[in-house]
């Protein structure tokens, strides 16, 4: 797993070295090195916020670019239903799929097709009898990987259904090969439109050893401005879409959580309420829930670091849009009520990486506390953040660990220079 | 190295919102040391519980955990109204809390009987009109 591949790049002359990812940054995995902002890979989860938060714009997201992705013989769009917020008033979604298959796209595979699907099997899921509660949703990759990192314990909590995305995947894939016998699996290119750079980064590595059917995935912000140029008035698109209520509120938070009809789930947004509501849940102080809905981004996926509208307006117009949509327009057969297929399930979670560790020897680790506290005692905590570390405590840490020289800290260092000033003073005065 | 590595917390009795925190960071602590998370989860249970019971019932008070190479042991420290019948107090469904709290959801008398059940010993001294101190102790196997 030290060879999780991220998707956050920096641009090394746009980066002033200032402290603002630094401070922001969830997981501590950002250092100030040589003026320049570096990711830690082994603590980074994708969430993006030095990407939104930087204000020079030198933390990008990595994706696969659209022109390289229309050159290939048979492309499906998987459009995140938080593209649809994108729009000012859109009216219907079938403009938005319409103009992706303007741009080029042999088919396109909503999304929130597939949630209502993950919708109707989640509750059947719930119904499982011995599963721990309250079940975590799986579709945000940044909980999930936050909770792999930090949270062992809640591990088994984690819905093993797969998310929307790679439901979709399946299913357009399927599709294609069914309309298209000629086609071999390498002619075949799904394209997931996303929000963010963690879906992104999920997959590029996988999930535990389960690995994605998404072949690329693309920015919802580059697929706008290609849209924009295609999308008419005047001109009425196919009917394609087929999804209702149920499939756009995934978007947005408590989407997925209120399409179970049940009243006993909590919705939580934001890193940091989403860190609140972990540790809360991890010491098992959050009683008769059924269901745990996390979203590391405010507001959901449209407030995802890959998009280009604000995230309360783009959540204001799904609001509008999916006003006269059925609640839902995929449903499970009676046959189908106690039943999950095989195929959507994930079966292996990820191994615990304890990041946080000093030392695998216990021992060790104690003397390295120790060590770590003393330093702690002696440094000016005010946490500016100079030495490149985004607190007193973390500097403390990397110098115990021996990632940085000692004297790093340009309070401390100040402090003993006017020492030594006023000693040499006190010498030389007669 | 015979000598643990001491953690220090306040816990201010002024502030309900705040209580829990320094369960927060003593798992944190826990997890830099390379603590099994079964443990951590024991521990952080253990202290909060106790943490909880210094806010409600004693105005605060301070916590101390200290970590040996073979056992934790959290010391919790209050000058409150102390306990007036130990045993009674560790039944479960037994409890003092006012109202206020419980519609929070504390107060079902689990507190102390968690405590127990998350530690391996647990010592409690209380002299009524001086204060409780609870000392526990996990031992790392």
């Amino acid at each position: 797993m030290n060879s999780y591949e991220h998707s956050v790049s920096l641009d090394l002359s746009r980066c002033t070295g200032c402290t603002t990812c630094l401070k922001h940054c969830p997981t501590e995995a950002i250092r100030i090195v040589d003026g320049h902002a570096k990711i830690n890979p082994g603590r980074c989860i994708d969430c993006g916020i030095c990407i939104k938060i930087c204000p020079n714009k030198a933390k990008k997201a990595t994706y696969s670019r659209l022109e390289n992705v229309l050159k290939k013989p048979y492309k499906i769009a998987l459009p995140a239903p938080a593209l649809y917020g994108q729009f000012e008033d859109l009216g219907d979604v079938d403009y938005v799929l319409q103009g992706l298959k303007d741009i080029g796209f042999d088919d396109v595979y909503e999304v929130s097709k597939a949630a209502e699907l993950v919708s109707a099997y989640t509750r059947n899921y719930l119904k499982t009898v011995g599963i721990p509660k309250p079940v975590i949703n799986s579709a945000c990759p940044v909980v999930l990987r936050l909770i792999s990192l930090r949270y062992p314990t809640l591990k088994e909590h984690i819905m093993q259904l797969l998310p929307p995305m790679e439901i979709a995947a399946r299913l357009a894939r399927e599709r294609a090969m069914a309309e298209h016998p000629e086609l071999s699996r390498e002619d075949i290119c799904v394209c997931f439109i996303s929000p963010c750079p963690a879906k992104v980064s999920y997959v590029r590595n996988g999930f535990g050893d389960y690995k994605s059917e998404v072949d690329e995935v693309l920015s919802i912000s580059d697929v706008y401005f290609s849209l924009i140029n295609v999308m008419r008035r005047g001109r009425e698109p196919a009917n394609l879409s087929q999804s209702g209520k149920i499939g756009i509120s995934w978007a947005t938070t408590g989407g997925e959580a209120s399409a179970l009809f049940n009243d006993k789930y909590l919705a939580a947004d934001g890193i940091e309420n989403v860190n609140r509501v972990l540790e809360q849940l991890d010491n098992g102080n959050i009683a008769g829930l059924e269901f745990v809905e996390l979203n590391a981004c405010p507001g959901g996926c449209v407030g995802g670091a890959m998009v280009v509208a604000n995230p309360f307006v783009a959540k204001a117009r799904l609001q509008t849009l999916r006003r006269y949509l059925p609640v839902s327009q995929t449903t499970l057969g009676d046959d189908e009520r106690d039943y999950i297929p095989e195929g959507y399930c994930f079966n292996e979670l990820p191994t615990y990486m304890p990041i946080q560790r000093l030392s695998t020897n216990f021992g060790e680790s104690l003397r390295m506390m120790a060590v770590i506290q003393k330093l702690c005692e002696a440094l000016p905590g005010i946490d500016c953040g100079a030495c490149g570390a985004p607190n007193c405590r973390a500097f403390a840490e990397d110098v115990v660990c021996g990632r940085v020289p000692e004297d790093g800290c340009v309070i401390l260092k100040n402090q003993q220079l006017e020492t030594l000033l006023k000693n040499k003073e006190e010498v030389s005065e007669p | 190295m015979n000598e643990a590595v001491r953690f220090h917390f306040v816990v201010d009795g002024e502030d309900f919102t705040s209580a829990g925190q320094a369960s927060v960071q003593v798992k944190k602590n826990l997890r830099r040391l390379g603590i099994p998370p079964e443990i951590i989860r024991k521990i952080s249970i253990a202290m909060y519980e106790g943490e909880i019971n210094m806010v409600i019932h004693a105005d605060g008070g301070e916590a101390d955990v200290l970590v040996y190479e073979d056992r934790i042991v959290m010391i919790l420290t209050d000058r409150g109204p102390g306990i007036a019948d130990v045993e009674k107090a560790m039944q479960e469904g037994f409890s003092t809390a006012p109202d206020n709290v419980r519609t929070l959801g504390f107060g079902a008398g689990m507190g102390l009987p968690n405590m127990k059940r998350y530690t391996d010993d647990m010592k409690i001294e209380s002299v009524v009109g001086e204060g409780t101190t609870i000392t526990m102790t996990v031992l790392l196997a």
